[in-house]
């Protein structure tokens, strides 16, 4: 029988919040990873990576960026196919990819590549890799995870639902139902594991969009003791997040305060607010790292209280991107080009080849103090290795800034400012 | 240009060379480069960073592993993204924000790489760019010009480059040419005080070719001179017949720059032979296929015999690769689609280059050149002896003898 409380009590960690307003929770996660000594903000966000490594980026240039999470989010699908190795290194996944400080969330699947349905049966979920579908049952799934330990993992799930349109009520159902069984499944199995005593199950919220079925998700999940939850099929376009956001707001209600709440597959800075507003505190970066591959540079301003000059230079600049943005979305018919955002620039535009200004003016990263939006144009058009590397060390910068402003505006109630100025600023 | 017919150089050619050691068998020797942005020591190994950027690793990579002088090429940075913009940039150190310095090439090797797209005449060669189909004409005074736009501390003169595997009258066309080209460069630069012009030896694999293009450019007042027209094709038993020969024949006193050589053995049997300066797309690119450059060859960490394996690329390598990455990780990173694996294996790969030659300078100030040669040869091949032929003849030229 497991044991529950002794469970709970085990959680070393403790997650304090300093103050809720409109919704939003400000606070700290403490007493994390294995020597129970790190720190995490919330809302906070979590280190994209593939492979163990942030995109483009060594050691060197990962630590040339200014406010990198303490957290960072592995993604099953890129590792498990590195299982034996994995198991045969014995010392866990942190050391094997050079990454022994950070803390490590692994999650089940990339949230930039989507996952083909049809692959959960009552016994087993698959992941996508390179080599191609990994089949797990939860004894797999757990014996992946011995081998990788990380700090914390999302449970086994069955996210299904999100990939399809127009699921039954019986599907969305069984998601939840078999969620559920997987996790009661996968906490056993913990149990009996000395070598995932210190690491954290997040549990997952599945119900499509169905409200009975995401509370009934919510309740049950929330009655095992899991570190933390994970809210699962909010991703998608920027509409359908917008009528999720009801139900949202329903599952975190339902939710205990002191444990942190994940959402896969929302990073847009604007989606990112409605949802802290909705009781969310950690987020994916991978963002960023889509804006960098199609050769763009987030340049949109969170800076709530800039001076009076910069407002107006700011605000010039939105109006020029947004005309522009206009009449891209008119020449292109496919690519990723047509997602393009106003939250960011495209450096390949023709008018970028003679810019000698930063990407952003004002900004420390790496880029922006040694290098010119010429320059970044110039790889761009040579198809230079270096575009991407440079346009991540920003991207992944900029967008760490956003979020500590987000916890600066929370501190001080400015967040309606920094809203109206990120909806300003959203196409 | 007339001048003294010997090995010293004319009075007013800058001196850009001081000598620190010379090996007291072979032709090796240890120098200092003084170029406008700082100090060389060589023998040097020059990365190629084509299009204005080392291949996805920073400046400030670049510069902490301790390389102070490397390449752009002229012929594709003047077609993107042009002099003119490149001037406006602070040329090309400004552009690419690199501190240290800069060779370019005249742009001339393009003639026999990309030689359907070409035409060469005296005036100089017609290109078709192949990026907007554009017609464009590189002479001597266009190259030279170019390269004065982008500022780049040592610029090439233009020479009519032949293919090392060409024969009959086209190498010596080539060959008289590539002087009168020189002159028409020398007379064009307009920053002989801020950039140094150097002059390339052909002249292909005829020794009587190469041996007059020797005595007729030596009498120009240039500051350095590249040995050019090799590293193509030819045998290696020819390559270091014409490398020895230019050696021989070339002044003391000026930097001998080896063209195209890289190849970690090329490398120490050309310092024997008298070379100080080398460059080569070799190591850099072949990190970008996955392999890893060790002193006893190379690792293609693709390969699953490096799936478990759990230690450095070379335990003795001081670069950020090895010092916080294992073979497995890298071979697990290589089959995934995130660049930064490349970019651990070209930062490897050029800390290779560089260690390497930094070994062999410092062999040659302490005057234990050829042991190092013997021991270099012993690790890379298993045993000295049982290096390739054209290098134990080459060695044993110039008196280091393997046996």
């Amino acid at each position: 029988m497991v044991c529950w409380q002794d469970l709970e009590e085990s959680f070393r960690m403790k997650l304090s919040l300093t103050k809720v307003v409109n919704g939003c929770r400000l606070g700290k996660i403490k007493n994390l990873g294995k020597t129970g000594d790190h720190t995490m903000d919330i809302p906070g966000c979590l280190l994209y990576t593939k492979t163990g490594s942030a995109p483009h980026l060594t050691h060197h240039t990962l630590h040339n960026i200014h406010g990198v999470p303490a957290m960072a989010q592995l993604t099953l699908s890129s590792l498990a196919e590195h299982h034996e190795v994995l198991r045969e290194y014995k010392e866990g996944v942190g050391k094997f990819i050079g990454m022994p400080e950070s803390l490590l969330y692994c999650s089940l699947h990339d949230p930039v590549s989507p996952c083909p349905a049809g692959y959960v049966t009552n016994k087993s979920v698959s992941v996508w890799s390179v080599a191609g579908r990994v089949e797990m049952t939860v004894s797999k799934f757990m014996a992946i995870q011995q081998a990788l330990q990380p700090d914390w993992f999302q449970c086994l799930s069955d996210g299904e639902v999100s990939c399809k349109e127009a699921t039954s009520i019986k599907r969305v159902r069984k998601s939840v139902d078999r969620s559920l069984l997987f996790l009661d499944n996968c906490l056993r199995l913990q149990e009996e594991s000395e070598v995932l005593q210190k690491s954290v199950i997040i549990g997952v919220i599945e119900g499509g969009d169905v409200m009975e079925e995401r509370l009934r998700s919510a309740r049950e999940t929330a009655k095992r003791p899991v570190g933390g939850f994970l809210l699962d099929g909010f991703q998608g376009n920027p509409t359908t997040l917008e009528t999720r956001l009801r139900l949202l707001s329903s599952v975190t209600a339902e939710l205990p305060e002191d444990k942190p709440r994940l959402i896969s597959g929302v990073s847009r800075p604007d989606e990112v607010l409605e949802c802290i507003e909705r009781g969310v505190d950690l987020f994916e970066s991978f963002f960023p790292y889509q804006v960098t591959e199609r050769g763009c540079a987030l340049t949109f301003s969170f800076d709530y209280q800039p001076n009076p000059e910069e407002t107006l230079l700011q605000q010039n600049g939105t109006q020029e991107e947004i005309k522009c943005m206009d009449q891209i979305k008119k020449m292109e018919t496919t690519g990723c080009n047509q997602e393009i955002t106003s939250f960011e620039i495209n450096l390949k535009e023709k008018k970028y080849q003679e810019d000698f200004n930063p990407l952003v003016r004002g900004c420390s990263c790496y880029c922006c103090k040694n290098h010119t939006r010429a320059y970044i144009h110039h790889l761009l058009v040579t198809n230079e290795l270096l575009a991407g590397v440079l346009l991540m060390m920003h991207n992944f910068e900029h967008y760490f800034g956003f979020f500590h402003y987000i916890r600066e505006a929370l501190k001080s109630d400015k967040l309606t400012q920094l809203k109206e100025l990120i909806h300003r600023q959203a196409s | 240009m007339a001048g003294a017919a010997t090995q010293a150089s004319l009075e007013s050619a800058p001196r850009i060379m001081r000598l620190v050691a010379e090996c007291s068998r072979s032709r090796a020797r240890a120098g200092e480069l003084r170029l406008p942005h700082g100090t060389v020591a060589t023998p040097v190994f020059m990365p190629v960073g084509t299009q204005a950027t080392m291949k996805g690793i920073t400046t400030e990579q670049l510069d902490a592993l301790g390389c102070r002088i490397c390449l752009g090429n002229t012929y594709h940075l003047g077609l993107r993204p042009g002099p003119e913009l490149i001037q406006k940039a602070n040329g090309l150190h400004g552009f690419m924000n690199w501190p240290h310095n800069l060779l370019t090439d005249s742009g001339g090797f393009q003639m026999v790489s990309l030689v359907s797209l070409s035409e060469v005449t005296e005036e100089g060669v017609r290109f078709r760019s192949p990026y907007d189909g554009n017609e464009t004409l590189l002479s001597p005074e266009k190259s030279v010009q170019i390269q004065n736009a982008l500022g780049s501390d040592i610029i090439m003169q233009l020479d009519d480059v032949v293919s090392s595997t060409v024969t009959g009258p086209r190498v010596e066309e080539a060959m008289y040419r590539s002087i009168r080209w020189l002159d028409r460069c020398i007379a064009a630069h307009q920053r002989p005080d801020k950039q140094y012009l150097f002059a390339i030896i052909q002249g292909g694999l005829d020794a009587d070719l190469r041996a007059t293009c020797l005595e007729e450019m030596t009498k120009r007042d240039v500051p350095g001179f590249a040995i050019g027209g090799l590293s193509g094709g030819e045998s290696k038993s020819q390559f270091w017949r014409m490398v020895a020969l230019s050696t021989s024949r070339l002044p003391k006193d000026k930097p001998r720059y080896l063209m195209g050589v890289g190849y970690a053995t090329d490398l120490v049997v050309c310092v024997a032979l008298g070379c100080d300066m080398f460059d080569c797309v070799f190591p850099t690119r072949t990190a970008r296929f996955g392999s890893a450059l060790v002193p006893t060859g190379n690792l293609q960490l693709r390969k699953k015999v490096f799936e478990k394996d759990f230690g450095p690329i070379d335990p003795e390598c001081t670069c950020p690769t090895c010092q916080k990455h294992s073979r497995a990780f890298l071979h697990a990173l290589l089959h995934s689609d995130n660049t930064a694996a490349l970019h651990h294996l070209t930062v490897h790969n050029i800390a290779y280059q560089l260690q390497l030659m930094s070994a062999v300078r410092t062999s040659i100030v302490e005057k234990r050149f050829p042991d190092f040669v013997r021991d270099f040869m012993g690790t890379m091949y298993g045993d000295p002896t049982l290096c390739p032929t054209w290098a134990t003849d080459a060695l044993a030229s110039v008196g280091i003898t393997l046996g």
